[in-house]
């Protein structure tokens, strides 16, 4: 059933005993007068009355529960408003009375008790909206004792109207009983009053006066219904039922104690509203970051709640961060804060402000007195970010001794959740910085990627094998061939210092001088003096590369090299099964950057044999670690090469790298590793 | 872990070297020779006695500042050099620039001639 309806149905509902029980009252007055012998109980206008206050309940409990965002002083206006119009309504009963005082019209018991009935009813609409408030007001902040006690109560309120069924009057014992259990429950009820600690000043005013008011209204009907009672001309007495009794005495005894303890809490209501302020400054300091503020907001957050919460004349913040220095200034200009600063003999602020912090921060030395003509007191707090002083706040206060201990400890606890909400945004901002980063890697890896050829060559001459893997996702590894002219071949190896973006952009420049190079027929000395000649021009400081580069005549069957400080290579020689190093004096490129470096520079030429087999690397495979630290190293690979160099290209190079991944059994190679293997063949027919 | 350890001897800048010199720990070599150029040292020794491995980065670092040390008319000898770090030098062409001995005895001999 939708909300609305049933409303509508419990205010018909009471409407419709109220209706009965002042028609049935009626009707018993006539049955009494003119003794008309019907079986009509004393029960029914009694029974209707329940009924009637039942559903009064029962539609209040629905209208002002709905209203749940209503306030406290709202929801007092509302028993304000209720009173009003019910106390009026009552009023005029009063008014038809005094003006037909001496008519005839008012004699006899049924017109009077037609009233009493009406004034009953308003009786009823008014305490029970009144009951219902209350009930909201004790249950603000409730415990689940009290709202078993609460039930309790009106469960007892419900057993009053039935016993009130039973007629039994004031005088008799089982009334008092009943009144003295709803005494009792209601005098633990009315204490609960903890609504009114969140009222502030202004609030707490109004409060009084409406439920003076209330009182007041209370008090009226009461004297109406003892004005009715006195007549004795009433067919129900409502003053003699313990369920009208025990309501008024709670609603006026709940007035009295809420009047009380509100004025008592007028003097200290703007402690509380200052606490609650606080809270909300620091919930604002806290909310910063996730808001996305930047750190002047978190600045000025912090300067502004600081003055607040002290109620500082003045005050103003520095902060010295990587990008300069930053000053946020209340109420004071740049000069005035130079001569504060002067001013202050206080050693320990002094080396707040010079941020010369050491570690231990004694809050009884943060506040000091000053000897300036408008400021006499001051409080400056360090702001530690990642346990390093990197500003401070300073307030001012015109009246001596202003500042104290718990003022200390407020604003440190402000300043400390801005100091957090510093450290997060600098940690956000940080990763967003490694992001990035990582997608420059990215960038450069597949620019790294593309610099590596990617067919090799594999004809009657030469069949080429080779492997390349980088470490930190960007390498320095280069190697390269190129068919210059007929049957001459240019053939490199490289590794340039370092890893990472910068390594893999020292490459790219490797590769133009190979190509550019290359396609000039450079000999191999003419190679590396022009390499380490452009080369030096654009390595950083402390950046080399080391390179070997060959030339390969295959009509001839020649091979010459020049070896600039890289590792040298190893030969396989099929007439004899040897396999040596590919010895030959040199030094890395960009290690001299003048023309010196060119003395250092040598050219080896060999000849070879069909089917020999040159291995190149860089020194990522030699310097691989094992467990106990051990490096692969020459021998080793030198050992594995002949194992291996009377297979196929491709299989030499599979041998080499499961050797390798066998000595280091499942540990990452930290570093970049390339492998190249060339076959040389001797075809002479052309 | 690297350590590296400055004191003067007899007139002589020395700089000591242990464990592994890799790229993280090779800005703390830059330093030790950054100092002493700004001390102007000009007699600076170095042993690698303790020196386990020296990647391209702690090769680079040597290089970077051979030249200064020329130009400010310093001396730097290297003695102690282990076998598998002396090839990597060796492999680089560098022990034709740096004055490298065997001993601390001969590295003092060399500022003494």
């Amino acid at each position: 059933m939708p909300n609305k309806l049933k409303i509508r149905l419990v205010f018909f509902a009471a409407l419709l005993f109220w209706a009965l029980f002042a028609g049935s009252s009626i009707y018993l007055i006539f049955v009494k007068s003119y003794e008309i012998k019907e079986n009509f109980s004393d029960l029914f206008p009694q029974l209707s009355f329940s009924l009637f206050v039942f559903f009064t309940f029962i539609y209040y409990r629905y209208a002002i529960t709905r209203a749940d965002l209503l306030n406290f002083t709202d929801l007092l206006w509302k028993v304000f408003i209720t009173g009003l119009v019910t106390t009026l309504l009552s009023l005029g009963i009063q008014g038809f009375f005094a003006l037909f005082a001496n008519s005839s019209i008012l004699e006899g018991p049924p017109l009077f008790n037609f009233f009493y009935n009406i004034l009953v009813g308003l009786v009823i609409i008014y305490t029970i909206s009144t009951l219902v408030v209350w009930k909201r007001l004790i249950l603000y902040q409730k415990s689940k004792n009290l709202l078993r006690l609460w039930r309790f109560f009106e469960i007892a309120f419900g057993v009053a109207l039935v016993f009130d069924l039973f007629g039994k009057h004031s005088g008799d014992y089982y009334f008092r009983v009943a009144m003295l259990v709803l005494a009792l429950v209601s005098i633990v009820l009315v204490f609960n009053l903890k609504w009114i600690a969140y009222l502030n000043f202004r609030q707490k005013w109004k409060g009084i006066l409406f439920i003076l008011l209330s009182g007041i209204y209370l008090y009226h009907f009461h004297r109406s219904l003892s004005w009715f009672s006195a007549t004795n001309t009433l067919v129900i007495d409502m003053l003699d039922r313990v369920f009208i009794l025990g309501l008024f005495g709670f609603l006026f005894a709940y007035a009295i104690i809420s009047i009380l303890v509100t004025l008592f809490n007028l003097p200290t209501s703007s402690v509380f509203e200052q606490k609650l302020k606080e809270a909300l400054d620091f919930q604002k300091l806290s909310q910063s970051v996730p808001r996305g503020e930047t750190t002047d907001q978190i600045y000025e957050t912090l300067i502004d709640s600081a003055i607040s919460v002290v109620s500082a004349n003045a005050a103003w913040l520095e902060i010295h961060g990587n990008d300069g220095k930053r000053q946020v200034i209340r109420n004071l200009s740049d000069e005035q804060t130079a001569i504060i600063k002067e001013k202050i003999d206080n050693k320990f602020i002094k080396d707040i402000l010079d941020l010369k912090l050491r570690k231990n921060t004694n809050t009884s030395k943060l506040s000091s007195t000053i000897k300036h003509p408008t400021f006499r007191s001051i409080m400056a707090l360090p702001i530690l970010v990642r346990d390093i002083q990197a500003g401070y706040i300073v307030l001012l206060n015109e009246i001596p001794e202003a500042f104290n201990q718990e003022m200390v400890g407020i604003v440190t606890t402000f300043v400390n959740q801005a100091s957090i909400s510093l450290e997060n945004l600098t940690l956000i901002r940080e990763s967003l910085e490694n992001e990035r980063y990582k997608e420059q890697l990215k960038i450069a890896k597949t620019v790294q990627k593309s610099l590596l050829p990617t067919s090799l060559i594999n004809n009657k001459h030469l069949i080429m094998e080779a492997f390349s893997m980088a470490a930190d996702e960007v390498g320095g590894d280069y190697y390269d061939i190129l068919e210059y002219e007929k049957n001459r071949f240019g053939l490199i190896i490289g590794d340039v210092s370092g890893k990472g973006t910068s390594a893999a952009f020292q490459m790219a420049q490797m590769k133009g001088i190979f190509h550019s190079l290359v396609r000039e027929g450079a000999s191999p000395e003419v190679f590396m003096r022009k390499a380490n000649l452009a080369l030096s021009k654009c390595l950083d400081k402390n950046s080399f590369i080391t390179a070997t580069y060959f030339n390969i005549d295959a009509d001839r069957s020649k091979l010459s090299f020049s070896r600039a400080g890289h590792c040298p290579g190893l030969i396989h020689c099929t007439k004899n099964n040897t396999v040596n190093y590919l010895r030959s004096d040199g030094m890395g490129l960009g290690i001299l950057r003048n023309s010196s470096y060119d003395k250092y520079v040598n050219k080896t030429e060999i000849d070879y044999g069909d089917g020999d087999t040159i291995l190149l690397y860089t020194d990522g495979i030699t310097e691989a670690k094992n467990k106990n630290g051990e490096q692969f190293g020459d021998e080793r690979l030198k050992i594995s090469f002949e194992r291996h160099c009377n297979k196929k290209p491709k299989l030499i190079r599979a041998g080499i790298k499961n050797d390798l991944s066998e000595f280091i059994e499942g540990l990452e190679i930290d570093d970049d590793y390339t492998l190249v293997i060339v076959r040389f063949k001797n075809n002479t027919d052309d | 872990m690297t350590e590296i350890n400055k004191e003067n001897k007899e007139g002589i800048h020395l700089i000591s070297v242990k464990g592994e010199i890799d790229a993280g720990s090779s800005i703390l070599l830059d330093n030790a020779f950054k100092e002493a150029i700004e001390n102007k040292e000009k007699r600076i020794a170095t042993d690698l006695s303790g020196l386990e491995y020296i990647s391209s980065a702690g090769l680079g670092v040597f290089i970077s500042h051979l030249e200064e040390f020329s130009t400010n008319n310093a001396k730097l000898v290297l003695f102690g050099i282990n076998e598998s770090v002396k090839q990597v030098f060796e492999i680089l062409g560098l022990e034709k620039l740096l004055l490298i001995v065997e001993t601390e005895k001969d590295a003092i001999n060399v500022f003494n001639e």
